[in-house]
């Protein structure tokens, strides 16, 4: 039975190999924090944390995932207090807010890379993630007030 | 302090709103009188109004009876609500309301919530506040009238006595509820608001950047199945068989249903499909795709964008429905000294909100409780009872925070489909949309083609206008055979035509509907504000004027449109023209804030260049200005946007603020990217590779000014994105001398020789 390692559980997970590990998380797992947005890996909502690098979880496989340690938005930090959530909240960055989970998985892989971006940077980073809302600005934002912190 | 009777606002505003037809949503807000004192002397909460309750403990319990989809509606009203109460907003919690006809009008669209229910929250605060000091009066033996609220207890000054809202509650729970029509309110005067005009962070931010915000798609219920559903690639067409052979070995699969095609006009019934339940969502995308279904594919399998383009713009080119007259057009352009004329088209838009359409639905003993994001939670309702053949009592509709919705959630197709399959699997359900399904299967904002003519004297002035707009409507949707554009969709920027020309006609052609179509984020404002703001762009550069100058004389002397005059049948956005008249004052107020802002004028290096564009919509007016940058391979970059508004009153000016940064994202994919195409019947966009929206690397530095004014409140979150497109098309021109008349831009176009 695959085996990964989320948000710092061992879990045995019962399904097909194939099965991409958006739907492991959300379905099986039962952790809702990591959106389904496209399936194709085109728009980012579904960004989790593989070893620390942020990767699209629609299109990651279980069986690929299977023996690396995945974070979640759930697991960002114990207490939502990761320096991107502490610049989404000072910015007030969400509108409907469905995109964001993927945003700040993006963003905090990103800082931890690079912690002082270019404004370069942050486009060539952020640009697979889409917010249907136009959140962009204070994406930005955000982005370059956490710039530093981590 | 003492707070005054504020008689002349309530009038104004209950006048307005009564010649809308909104009575009845505000005192559909208060309850109806008590049982009787027994049941009185039971209650330990105070519940003086659908809206509120405060329990004993001093929380403060209000209903946000409006859809979330990211407005900060949420938010917004209850502020209205806990300002007028005078509570203290950190002992605020607030609940979202089911659908149900006793909170009033919940469908959330045409930028209507704060408009329509700002002031019934402030009478549902004032009349608990009063109630709370009437509690504490007669708890102290004192007149009511020397009692005040004040951050969550009411004090009497004489005595120096205070009470906690917690025990006024337990007090006033008891007592009798006045009616409305008993009570002399008395309103908070602006100087002593806590919240209405303050930037509040949404209720729901702490959860969303945790990742705990829960959306329709993350609804999970005991024993809960997943579905998937195939549906007719083209509009109209139904299964003639389908085998599940396939479907069915494909592990986790455990039944496949065909959900019968509702005849076109299909309305806000399901389209029907093949469905296949499974224990998990991936498990149900995978048998769907081993079914075999033949199709019939209906009388819409011909159609074809490219040939009916053709058919619309052949269309504006002939005279059509009158729908606005003034003057004598067609003599003063046969004697004008130059005749301008120029065409204009947009295609097809998806809404695509990053969450799906996704429904939960338990049907058990005949009753159906759902679970989904709608912003209609009424709609969603009724639609489901008649598909179930239910009583619309015997359905409960919950409604989730939504992922985007744009219009598309007002729809409730998804949640009637869900509900049918709960109802045939015996189990609870959840249908979640792939977004192959939401771009081909969506209500799609109409394709639109517009003819547009103007003379000008020899000062450049413009003496005449004709506008003929041509578009398959949304009641189409809805009705058989409906051809042309109503009075609702024609207000939208063509009736409404704001210029000082004396002689102007506004036609509306035939166009029949082959696909669904429906309200996208700002409507018909997006084509025809294109249009009319662009042609005014061109007029200016053909009578050889700045832009800002020459719209700033188009506008004239401030005045309010005269619709008896030029025969037009006005609805306003089902408001009332004498609160919400169509001022050119305000329209010249926003363009004035916004060039004086902007740096409009200074100099730019080559193939850069600045566009305006100025627009009424949703009762509120914006004006935009965009710098773009043009390569020489004909890409178009935007460095900045500046952008004004004036609303009227401004409830959570960070919220406003929110929705117009966003306006300009939706207003720059409008016109760069989104592009709905039909070949033989079929969507040909699938997905966020060929459907196009702005990502972060197009995103301008961005820049909202707001008028301040007592003024009614208008829309905000849809009057941002009319004047993007146009302003963005004017600013090219200025950049590189070639006029966009079509939408998405393409770069070809604008390539250097």
């Amino acid at each position: 039975m695959p085996q990964i390692k989320i948000n710092g559980d061992l879990r045995n997970v019962n399904a097909d190999p194939q099965m991409p590990l958006l739907w492991v998380i959300r379905d099986i797992l039962g952790l809702t924090g990591t959106k389904f947005g496209c399936g194709i890996g085109a728009c980012g909502a579904c960004t989790v944390h593989m070893d620390g690098q942020a990767v699209r979880s629609c299109i990651t496989p279980l069986s690929v995932a299977a023996g690396h340690e995945i974070v979640t938005i759930e697991g960002l930090s114990p207490d939502g207090t990761h320096a991107v959530q502490q610049a989404w909240r000072a910015n007030n960055v969400p509108q409907c807010g469905y995109c964001q989970p993927g945003q700040m998985m993006q963003a905090a892989a990103l800082l931890k890379q690079t912690p002082r971006p270019t404004d370069q940077q942050i486009t060539d980073a952020m640009s697979g993630n889409i917010c249907r809302c136009g959140t962009y600005v204070r994406i930005r934002a955000a982005i370059r007030s956490a710039a530093g912190a981590i | 302090m003492t707070h005054i009777v504020n008689l002349s606002r309530r009038e104004v505003m209950i006048g307005g709103v009564a010649a809308a037809g909104l009575v009845l949503g505000i005192y559909a807000g208060f309850r109806k009188m008590p049982a009787g004192p027994a049941d009185a002397s039971a209650r330990a909460t105070f519940e003086p109004n659908v809206y509120l309750m405060i329990d004993e403990t001093g929380l403060v319990t209000i209903v946000a009876h409006r859809s979330e989809m990211g407005t900060g509606i949420r938010t917004g009203l209850p502020m209205v609500l806990a300002d007028e109460l005078e509570a203290d907003w950190s002992r605020v919690k607030v609940v979202q309301a089911q659908g149900d006809p006793k909170y009033g009008d919940q469908n959330t669209d045409g930028s209507r919530s704060t408009r329509q229910f700002y002031q019934p929250m402030r009478e549902a605060g004032a009349s608990a506040r009063q109630m709370l000091e009437a509690a504490a009066a007669r708890v102290w033996g004192v007149n009511a009238n020397d009692c005040r609220a004040r951050n969550h207890a009411i004090f009497h000054a004489a005595s120096g006595r205070q009470m906690s809202f917690g025990d006024a509650a337990k007090v006033a729970a008891t007592m009798e509820i006045p009616t409305p029509d008993h009570m002399e309110l008395r309103f908070k005067p602006a100087s002593e608001w806590r919240y209405v005009g303050k930037p509040i962070p949404i209720v729901d931010l702490d959860d969303t950047v945790r990742g705990k915000a829960t959306y329709g798609i993350d609804v999970v219920l005991p024993g809960m199945k997943y579905a998937s559903i195939e549906r007719c690639p083209v509009y109209g067409g139904k299964a003639l068989q389908f085998d599940a052979t396939e479907a069915l070995k494909v592990p986790g699969v455990e039944q496949v249903l065909e959900i019968p095609a509702t005849p076109i006009p299909s309305g806000y019934d399901p389209l029907g499909g093949i469905a296949v339940i499974a224990r998990d969502t991936w498990s149900a995308q995978q048998g769907r795709q081993k079914l075999k279904i033949t199709w019939d594919f209906g009388s819409n399998a011909s159609h074809d964008t490219t040939a009916y383009r053709a058919q619309i713009e052949a269309t504006a080119k002939q005279p059509g429905r009158i729908v606005r007259d003034q003057g004598d057009v067609d003599a003063t352009l046969a004697a004008t000294q130059r005749r301008i004329a120029a065409d204009y088209f947009i295609p097809h838009y998806a809404h695509a909100p990053m969450e799906v359409p996704n429904a939960v639905a338990n049907f058990v003993d005949g009753k159906c409780e759902i679970w989904t994001p709608t912003q209609f939670p009424q709609q969603a309702r009724t639609t489901a009872a008649e598909v179930l053949g239910v009583p619309v009592e015997d359905v409960t509709v919950n409604v989730t925070l939504l992922g985007g919705a744009f219009g598309r959630k007002s729809k409730p197709d998804y949640v009637a489909e869900t509900a049918l399959l709960s109802r045939r699997i015996g189990a609870p359900v959840k249908v979640t949309w792939t977004r192959e399904d939401d771009i081909q299967h969506d209500y799609y904002h109409a394709i639109c083609a517009q003819h547009l003519e103007a003379g000008l004297d020899a000062e450049g002035r413009a003496t005449a206008w004709l506008h003929r707009t041509v578009f398959p409507a949304i009641e189409s949707t809805f009705q058989p055979d409906v051809i042309y554009g109503s009075a609702g969709e024609l207000q939208q920027g063509v009736t409404d035509m704001p210029y000082a020309i004396s002689n102007v006609r506004c036609e509306n052609g035939p166009a029949p509907a082959h696909v669904r179509i429906g309200w996208y984020r700002s409507v018909f404002n997006i084509p025809h504000a294109f249009a009319v703001c662009s042609f005014a762009d061109e007029l200016a550069y053909a009578a050889g004027k700045d832009p800002v100058e020459y719209l700033r004389q188009l506008l004239g002397e401030p005045r309010k449109l005269d619709f008896a005059a030029m025969h037009v049948d006005y609805p306003n956005y089902g408001a009332s023209l004498d609160m919400y008249p169509v001022d050119t004052g305000r329209l010249r107020g926003v363009l004035d804030l916004v060039v004086r802002s902007s740096e409009w004028g200074a100099p730019l290096p080559p193939r850069q260049g600045r566009g305006v564009a100025v627009h009424r919509s949703f009762l509120t007016y914006a004006a935009a200005v965009v710098h773009v940058a043009v390569g020489n391979d004909g890409q178009v970059t935007i460095p900045r946007v500046d952008i004004a508004l004036d609303c009227g009153i401004v409830v959570n000016p960070d919220r406003v603020r929110a929705q117009f940064e966003g306006a300009v994202i939706m207003g720059i994919s409008n016109a760069l990217y989104s592009n709905i195409s039909i070949k033989q019947g079929r969507i040909e966009q699938s997905n966020f590779g060929d459907y196009l929206v702005a990502r972060t690397d197009i995103t301008p530095e961005t820049h909202v000014y707001m008028v301040e004014s007592s003024a009614p409140p208008g829309g905000v979150g849809e009057p941002g994105v009319p004047p993007i497109a146009p302003a963005i098309c004017n600013a090219i021109f200025a950049a590189t001398g070639k006029r966009i008349r079509a939408l998405p831009i393409d770069p070809a176009q604008l390539k250097t020789a």
